[in-house]
């Protein structure tokens, strides 16, 4: 085990790939000599050159699809996309190309492509620089979606999805990348994907969370343990597959189901978790499974506005209590 | 010089290519084949001679008007027409119809049902061939309204900056479904459009063999040498309306038959070859015979193939193996 950053989990994974796979490389915006805005690609061009890290123009519907050609012509592309919000400029090549091109020509096509970088709120960038976009992915039928909510699952994830042979989007989160968690040092130390993680057990009631609101969560969950309320928290970590056997035997125990994302609480991931839930434990139910997520609006500036739009700590310990009917 | 042999494998594909084209468009109105159908009538020159220049090695991506570049990328026209009515015997299992054929093997990264969305795949593929050192190239075929496509030009810019082995073919059949090029696209030659980005552009008669020939060698060699990308416009025109059962209110029957009677790239290919004397007129009627009659037979494969089982329905969703 080492303690490292968020951020750099994911570094030294690029670089062990890197090293271990000369089909894999990296392009993407300022990952040269800058090493990504978020320092994700720090002084990977000194060892691996500027061929494997590439800085590309500011062009993602033009990098997203070379990712894509790069991965049908046998190579292992990581594109990283400075926010996640800029997926939206990339949508054709991701939902229409990328996801469907192996089932449309029959399963002869294998897309080992990853999609990274970072998105979500905790420093007021704002409404096209803080959303929470994974929910859009899971969508589309074709691509495998990754929300990693520390170092260890960062780096276990990533290595997976470098090694899968299917597009993968991952979804990192700012405000995670300086946070320091203890590492596994095995090069080939891998979280399969489709696991889900309970982060805290408990048998009062169920929440779920991913990214950053996991820590949430777990905050919630220790406040609520003070009134005697024991909480499970579990972090599916990854949304396409979807772990859905770990929640469901955790409702089973509980009887009572809170989901909270940073993703907007309409038509959220959290609303597919509550109805597969209610239809498949529905006699187990002692109340109504409770959706927390951001507010309809689009993520202010202010922070305290930023606030108000997402679920707080309170709100989680709020939610947990009503499904207590206290 | 385009060799003898090369000349016969051109001209062999163009009628192969045309005589599939009239076999879709008649299961077609016979209602055998249905779904979205764009004909290549009237454009063979472009595929064909483009791809008498590559290997299997070599990269394509194609287009909603695709089935010429399919077939002239090395695809058997009995797969491809079982494709095309759905069958579990097509290149796909029957999941792509028409816009979405593909054959990895030959190199054809697919077709692609949104206008601009292969040229990206195609630099990418590309930049797979520069980074592994090996003297592959890619080529993306495009229409004319894909040139007013993001995905054009954020390619020509990345190919240009990184001078990767990659061809920018497009086929100016002259109208965007009813649009005509000069409604839609502020440049009367889209080659121009290489020059923002410091890529030769070249346009040229695209139902001419001979003058296609001349600039794809050349842009071949400059990739393969690593001089990077180029940008050829073909001007043709497409024969039928953009897809089957278009009545074409946006230009008059004189138009179509004039091109047809004047210029149709295969009457030209054929007038060419027999002039300069090293194929008779009956070697060019048996080329003709044979791609009628593999047309032919490719129907009879499709008509008598199975459907694809439901129960293979959520296959290849995800690839489940192993590295």
């Amino acid at each position: 085990m080492s303690i490292k950053t968020y951020a750099t989990a994911i570094r030294d994974v690029i670089a062990e790939e890197m090293r271990r796979d000369e089909r894999v490389f990296i392009m993407g915006e300022d990952i040269e000599t800058l090493g990504g805005v978020f320092g994700c690609t720090r002084d990977l061009y000194k060892e691996f050159g500027t061929e494997r890290v590439r800085n590309t123009p500011i062009s993602e519907a033009g990098i997203v699809g070379a990712g894509v050609g790069a991965a049908c012509a046998g190579m292992r592309p990581i594109v990283e996309l400075m926010y996640m919000d800029f997926t939206f400029v990339a949508m054709d090549q991701l939902l229409n190309q990328a996801a469907k091109t192996r089932y449309v020509f029959g399963g002869k096509a294998r897309i080992p492509l990853v999609i990274r970088g970072q998105q979500g709120i905790g420093r007021g960038n704002a409404a096209t620089h803080s959303q929470s976009v994974e929910t859009i992915f899971m969508h589309i039928p074709g691509l495998k979606v990754a929300c990693p909510s520390t170092g260890a699952d960062a780096a276990g994830l990533l290595r997976a999805a470098i090694r899968d042979d299917n597009p993968v989007i991952f979804f990192e989160h700012k405000a995670l990348y300086p946070l320091k968690f203890e590492v596994p040092d095995d090069p080939d130390f891998i979280i399969p994907f489709g696991r889900a993680d309970v982060k805290r057990e408990g048998k009062d009631v169920t929440i779920v969370a991913n990214l950053l609101y996991v820590s949430r969560a777990l905050q919630a969950a220790a406040e609520l343990e003070k009134e005697g309320i024991s909480a499970e928290v579990i972090d599916p970590r990854t949304l396409v597959p979807l772990d859905i056997e770990t929640i469901v035997n955790s409702v089973k125990k509980t009887g009572r189901l809170v989901v909270v994302h940073e993703a907007h609480r309409t038509a959220g991931w959290g609303a597919e978790i509550a109805a597969e839930i209610t239809e498949r434990v529905f006699p187990y139910l002692d109340a109504a499974p409770i959706r927390l997520g951001a507010k309809a609006c689009p993520l202010p500036f202010n922070l305290g506005l930023e606030n108000a739009a997402t679920p707080q700590v309170e709100d989680i310990i709020k939610a947990s209590k009503a499904t207590l009917y206290k | 010089m385009i060799s003898k042999e090369r000349k016969r494998w051109i001209y062999e594909t163009m009628n192969r290519i045309r005589y599939f084209e009239l076999k879709v468009q008649s299961l077609f109105e016979q209602d055998k084949l249905r779904g979205s159908v764009h004909l290549y009538v009237g454009e063979e020159a472009v595929a064909a001679t483009l791809c008498s220049l590559l290997r299997d090695e070599d990269y394509i991506t194609s287009t909603h008007r695709g089935h010429g570049h399919c077939i002239a990328k090395g695809a058997r026209m009995d797969k491809a027409m079982a494709e095309l009515m759905g069958k579990a015997t097509g290149y796909c299992k029957g999941r792509s119809g028409s816009m979405h054929i593909a054959d990895f093997t030959k190199g054809n990264l697919g077709a692609n049902a949104i206008v601009g969305g292969g040229i990206p795949i195609a630099t990418g593929a590309a930049l797979a061939a520069k980074l592994r050192g090996t003297d592959q190239v890619a080529v993306s075929f495009f229409g004319d309204g894909a040139s007013n496509q993001g995905t054009f030009h954020e390619s020509l810019n990345l190919a240009g900056v990184w001078k990767l082995p990659v061809i920018y073919v497009c086929e100016n059949n002259g109208f965007g479904i009813s649009v005509p090029t000069w409604q839609s696209t502020s440049v009367g030659d889209i080659s121009v459009r290489g020059t923002g980005y410091n890529i030769p552009g070249f346009t040229v008669d695209g139902n001419d063999v001979y003058a296609i020939y001349e600039v794809a060698e050349q842009a071949i060699i400059r990739a393969k040498a690593g001089e990077g990308p180029t940008l050829i416009e073909c001007k043709t025109y497409r024969h039928l309306g953009h897809w089957t059962g278009d009545p074409q209110p946006y230009r008059t029957r004189e138009e179509v038959e004039k091109w047809k009677q004047e210029n149709d790239p295969i009457r030209r290919m054929r007038e060419r070859m027999l002039q300069e004397g090293d194929f008779t007129p009956e070697e060019l009627d048996e080329i003709e015979r044979a791609a009628i009659q593999e047309a032919d037979d490719a129907a009879e494969f499709a008509l008598n193939s199975p459907e694809p089982d439901p129960a293979t329905l959520m296959e290849d969703v995800f690839y489940e193996g192993v590295q």
